[in-house]
Formats: C-alpha cells, sequence, structure tokens
C-alpha cells in the first residue's frame, strides 16, 4: 500500500485549490454531464471544437479533491489538441488510473497525468479521477445526457 | 429509558457499570490493524462487526446441521429446522410479538419494505389515495412507495424536518387526511441520528385507521423495541446492522394484516398445495418465504438475540450518548466543521462537513489513520438535498466504541486538514 501523499500529491492538492478553467466557455459548441452517484461528484464538461481541435475547454461542478484536480488538469492538458489526441490521452490516463502502466518510464512520458498514478492504490478512487474524462468523451461525441461512472 | 432524561450521576454511576473493553473482546475483528495502526471501526450504521457467538453460530450450522428445512424426514433437517423457528421464536419474544407467525424472514429491511408495499400497499392503494413518508427515509423506504404511487395514481406525501433534521410534528397531522392510505417512517435516521417519535406518530395516524409501518433497521442495535407498545402495524429490521448476518432481515406484521395479503415472491416453501389449475398458499409466516430461505442467516440472527439478551441496553444507550456527547463536543472545536443532523433526541451518529474538503477525501484520509468512516449520501439524497450538500462524513457508533477512539477520530480529522491545507 502507497503513502497518503502518493495520493495527495501537491499537483492534485494544487489543482484542487485553485481549478484551471473552471467556467463555462464562451463559445462552447459541445458539452457533456457528469456524475458519480457513489458520491455525488458532479460536473459539467464544455468544449469548443474548431475544425476538429479543441480551441477551448472548461469544466463546472463539485466533487472531492481527486475529480476537481482531475478535471482541472484535463482541460489544461486538452487545449489546442486534436479530437484524436484526447481520446488518445483518454486512454492513456484510464492505463494510469488502472495499472496498465507500471514501469517509472512508462510513466515518465504521461507528463502531468502521472500523478494519478497514486489513484491505483484505491479502487474506491479511481471514478473520481476518471469521471471529467468519460464527461468530456461523451461531450466529444454529442452524447449530452448524464454521463456516469457506474 | 432515554439517557437524556437521567440525571448526571445516574450516568456516571451507568458508565461505571459497563465495561466496554469486555464487549470489545466479543468482537475478533476490532482487534484487526489497518496498515499498522489499531483499527477504529466507526461505520456502524452502514454495517456492524459480529460478535464471536454469532460467527460460531455460522460454522456449527453447517458443521453440525446443514440440511434444507421444513419438508425433511431426517435427523440433519429436522435439527435445522428446529434451530430454524427457534430463532423466529426468539425474535418474537425480543420484539414482543404476539405470534411467531408474525416474525417473516426476509432478505433485509429493503425486502421487508418492498414486501410490503408490493402486497399489502398493491391490494389497498387506489387512485388519487396518498403515502406518507419523512423527509429522512433511506431510498428503500421512498422508492417502494414511490413505484407504487407510480403504479396506482396516488400520491406521496413527505413530512419536512427542520434544519436541526427533525421531524415537523404539526406538517405531519396537517397531512393526514381521508386520503391518506398509508404511513412509512424511520425510527432513527441513519444519515442524521435523529430519533423519531414514532409511538406518536403512530397514534396519529391510528385515529384515522391508518396502517404504519416502521423501519426500525438503525434503531435495534441502539434501543429495546416492543412492536406493541408501539402499537406499529409493520415493522422491519435488519440483522447486520445489528450485529447478525448480511442478507437476512424480519418483517413483523399483525397477523390481521399479514393474514389478508396475498403472497409476494411464489414457489417452495409458501407452497401447500399445487395442480397446474390452482395453488393453494401456506399460512403465515411460511406464506412469504418463498424458496428455501437463508438457514444460516435466520440462526446466525437467533444467535445475535441471544447475544442482545444478556446485554443491558440501558447502560448501552448510556454509554452511546457519552460517545456522541464527547465525539460532538471534540469536533465542533475543529474550525471549519458543520455537524448536519443536530436533533435534541439523537442516536450516536455524527454526520459532518469540513469547509472546502470534499467528504469523499476525508474518509480516504481517515481511513490512512486506520478510522473507519463513511462518505457519501448514505441512500438518502433528499437528506443531502435538503441541507444542500452533496454528501457528508459520517461516523457512527457502536456499544464496543470508546472515548479513545473517538479521540483517534478526531486526531484523523486534524491530520485531513493538514494533508488538504
Amino acid at each position: 500500500m502507497s503513502e497518503l501523499s502518493d495520493l495527495y500529491q501537491e499537483v492534485i492538492l494544487d489543482h484542487n485549490r485553485s481549478p484551471r478553467n473552471y467556467r463555462k466557455c464562451d463559445e462552447c459548441n459541445h458539452h457533456s454531464e457528469g456524475f458519480n452517484p457513489l458520491c455525488g461528484d458532479h460536473i459539467w464538461v464544455y468544449i469548443n471544437l474548431d475544425n476538429d481541435v479543441i480551441k477551448d475547454i472548461s469544466f463546472q461542478g463539485s466533487g472531492c479533491a481527486i475529480s476537481k484536480s482531475s478535471a482541472s488538469l484535463m482541460t489544461s492538458i486538452l487545449k489546442g489538441k486534436s479530437k484524436t489526441e484526447a481520446e488518445e490521452l483518454f486512454g492513456k490516463f484510464h492505463d494510469v488510473v488502472t495499472s496498465r502502466i507500471g514501469s517509472e518510464q512508462d510513466l515518465s512520458t504521461l507528463g502531468k497525468l502521472a500523478v494519478f498514478a497514486g489513484v491505483r492504490d484505491y479502487p474506491a478512487r479511481v471514478k473520481c479521477a476518471s469521471l471529467a474524462w468519460h464527461t468530456m468523451l461523451n461531450a466529444l461525441k454529442d452524447q449530452s445526457e448524464l454521463t456516469s461512472t457506474e | 429509558m432515554k439517557p437524556d432524561i437521567l440525571t448526571a450521576e445516574a450516568v456516571t454511576r451507568q458508565l461505571k457499570e459497563f465495561d466496554v473493553y469486555k464487549i470489545r473482546e466479543d468482537f475478533p475483528i476490532l482487534k484487526t490493524k489497518v496498515r499498522g495502526k489499531d483499527l477504529v471501526y466507526l461505520d456502524n450504521a452502514a454495517t456492524s462487526q459480529k460478535p464471536q457467538v454469532v460467527i460460531d453460530s455460522l460454522v456449527n450450522y453447517y458443521t453440525t446441521m446443514n440440511s434444507n428445512i421444513h419438508r425433511g424426514v431426517h435427523f440433519l433437517s429436522e435439527r435445522a429446522t428446529l434451530a430454524y423457528e427457534d430463532a423466529r421464536l426468539k425474535i418474537k419474544e425480543y420484539i414482543n410479538a404476539i405470534s411467531a407467525c408474525e416474525v417473516v424472514f426476509t432478505r433485509g429491511a429493503t425486502e421487508a419494505i418492498n414486501l410490503v408495499a408490493a402486497s399489502y400497499g398493491r391490494q389497498i392503494i387506489q387512485e388519487g389515495d396518498e403515502i406518507i413518508i419523512s423527509a429522512m427515509e433511506h431510498h428503500a423506504n421512498i422508492v417502494p412507495w414511490q413505484m407504487l404511487c407510480l403504479e396506482k395514481n396516488a400520491k406521496l406525501k413527505v413530512i419536512p424536518i427542520n434544519d436541526e433534521g427533525e421531524l415537523l410534528f404539526d406538517e405531519y397531522i396537517n397531512l393526514l387526511s381521508e386520503k391518506t392510505k398509508f404511513v412509512s417512517v424511520v425510527q432513527v435516521s441513519n444519515s442524521l441520528g435523529t430519533i423519531n417519535p414514532v409511538r406518536q406518530i403512530i397514534e396519529a395516524a391510528h385515529q384515522r385507521n391508518i396502517p404504519v409501518l416502521v423501519d426500525g433497521s438503525q434503531a435495534v442495535p441502539h434501543q429495546r423495541v416492543d412492536v406493541q407498545k408501539l402499537d406499529a402495524d409493520f415493522f422491519v429490521m435488519s440483522g447486520h446492522k445489528v450485529f447478525g448476518p448480511t442478507g437476512i432481515g424480519v418483517l413483523y406484521g399483525k397477523a390481521e394484516l399479514l393474514n389478508a395479503m396475498p403472497p409476494y415472491q411464489t414457489g417452495g416453501d409458501m407452497i401447500r398445495y399445487v395442480t397446474f389449475e390452482k395453488t393453494l398458499f401456506n399460512d403465515i409466516p411460511n406464506k412469504f418465504e418463498a424458496g428455501t430461505p437463508n438457514i444460516e442467516g435466520v440462526i446466525g440472527f437467533g444467535a445475535v438475540i441471544d447475544y442482545l439478551n444478556k446485554l443491558d441496553f440501558s447502560l448501552i444507550e448510556a454509554h452511546e450518548h457519552d460517545l456522541l456527547e464527547y465525539a460532538t463536543a471534540k469536533i465542533l472545536d475543529i474550525d471549519g466543521v458543520r455537524v448536519v443532523g443536530t436533533a435534541k433526541n439523537k442516536a450516536a451518529v455524527l454526520s459532518f462537513v469540513l469547509a472546502n474538503i470534499h467528504p469523499h477525501d476525508i474518509g480516504t484520509i481517515m481511513d490512512s489513520e486506520g478510522v473507519a468512516i463513511r462518505t457519501g449520501h448514505h441512500c438518502t439524497q433528499p437528506v443531502m438535498q435538503r441541507f444542500c450538500i452533496p454528501a457528508t462524513a459520517r461516523a457512527s457508533f457502536a456499544l464496543y466504541n470508546t472515548r479513545e477512539e473517538v479521540d483517534k477520530f478526531i486526531g484523523a480529522i486534524h491530520k485531513v486538514i493538514k494533508v488538504m491545507g
């Protein structure tokens, strides 16, 4: 079992305290709502997609530090990325939190997303970390109905 | 007798008589180490721990009498049937039912409520009728009635609560009318700790001949219950909340009501005679116990009753009340803490929120200190909506918890605040 500090890393705490892109984006043409019924994490993701490029992405909602910082980091990372890149990053993120990426070397290719590797030791929290990403994916697919991690 | 009407000297005397460390010896799991630290188990409202005698009863069942009940003529079947029916008798005595046939075994309190809604409810509720519940019900005492109302085009009426989490009794009286056909209320709230005046609720309903179901799941671990004194028409409880196994619960119903109700599920023990043309059903309680029941669970429940019978609940109430008072005073000393549920008459449940820290983070960080609490909506989402919060962190105490554990719990909250900055 890892140390608690592996879960609550400084980057995570920082994004929790001052979440980036916490707003409704002005010219959003894609959006989706996500809900984690287990703990009540609730999130809205807004995307302005221009020629399959994420021109702007933002979020609003309420949730635990893990879900909030994950949403915040996700929006920071995805801005300017193409739809395909976003989908690929979703896959990588999923692998990070579910232990499919093991070695330090693999983690190093993930940049800031690597801070969520600590989540894998807390199975109950994997859903918190991935809620924003699932919601983002649904927004890209134009599925505006509620995303649930259940 | 409620601890809050005892004199201070009486409480002190009772606390002296109550040896919590001796009680702890009965519960082997309490010796568990969590990441090198002593387990502090404060999630009793979700499920309670089991004394060794209950664990032994399950082993004993499978070692000495495992067999199907009621129809076997062989030695083991007779032995198992006897133990199964003996447990029913013990529960009958414990809750002071008039007859053992009023004790129906279910999978839990949830199934018991669903049984009443589906069988009794469907039989009596008609279009335009009203069913009253309270604003602090567990989902299990909301949704079955909601479904029934949807099916019958009836209305679900909700008794509101105040900011302390107490039922507004006058509002309840105002809700009662000719249209009211059923009342279903929780005795002790799992998320707020509020102890409801169920006896008065029943009395008011009975003046209009309205039957009442009491969800006693959270009451039974903390106080003695007497269904005749309450005059409850239905009373439900769950084995695992009261130191028994999971997957077993009890529906108590007045015999005249149970007799008039149609079966809930069919097959197995609930059958008397079947041809392809028609079926005769068994008498109560078997009429409501379709299929091979949870025999080990029933026997385990019986062992729980034996255990409870050796306890003095006036001492337990005083002990738990002391833990609650002690924990509440300490937690209110911490900046940014808000206690949710501050009813005057309250069971040992402490729901709280910390400013700017989500309950889920509280739960994970406390766990790193070995302190097990629950975080979330506790299956009472309407209560969370009432208090405009997504979730709470909840410490719920049982007879085996100690003041030292409260200290560790408070220490863990300080750690939460430190980590989350």
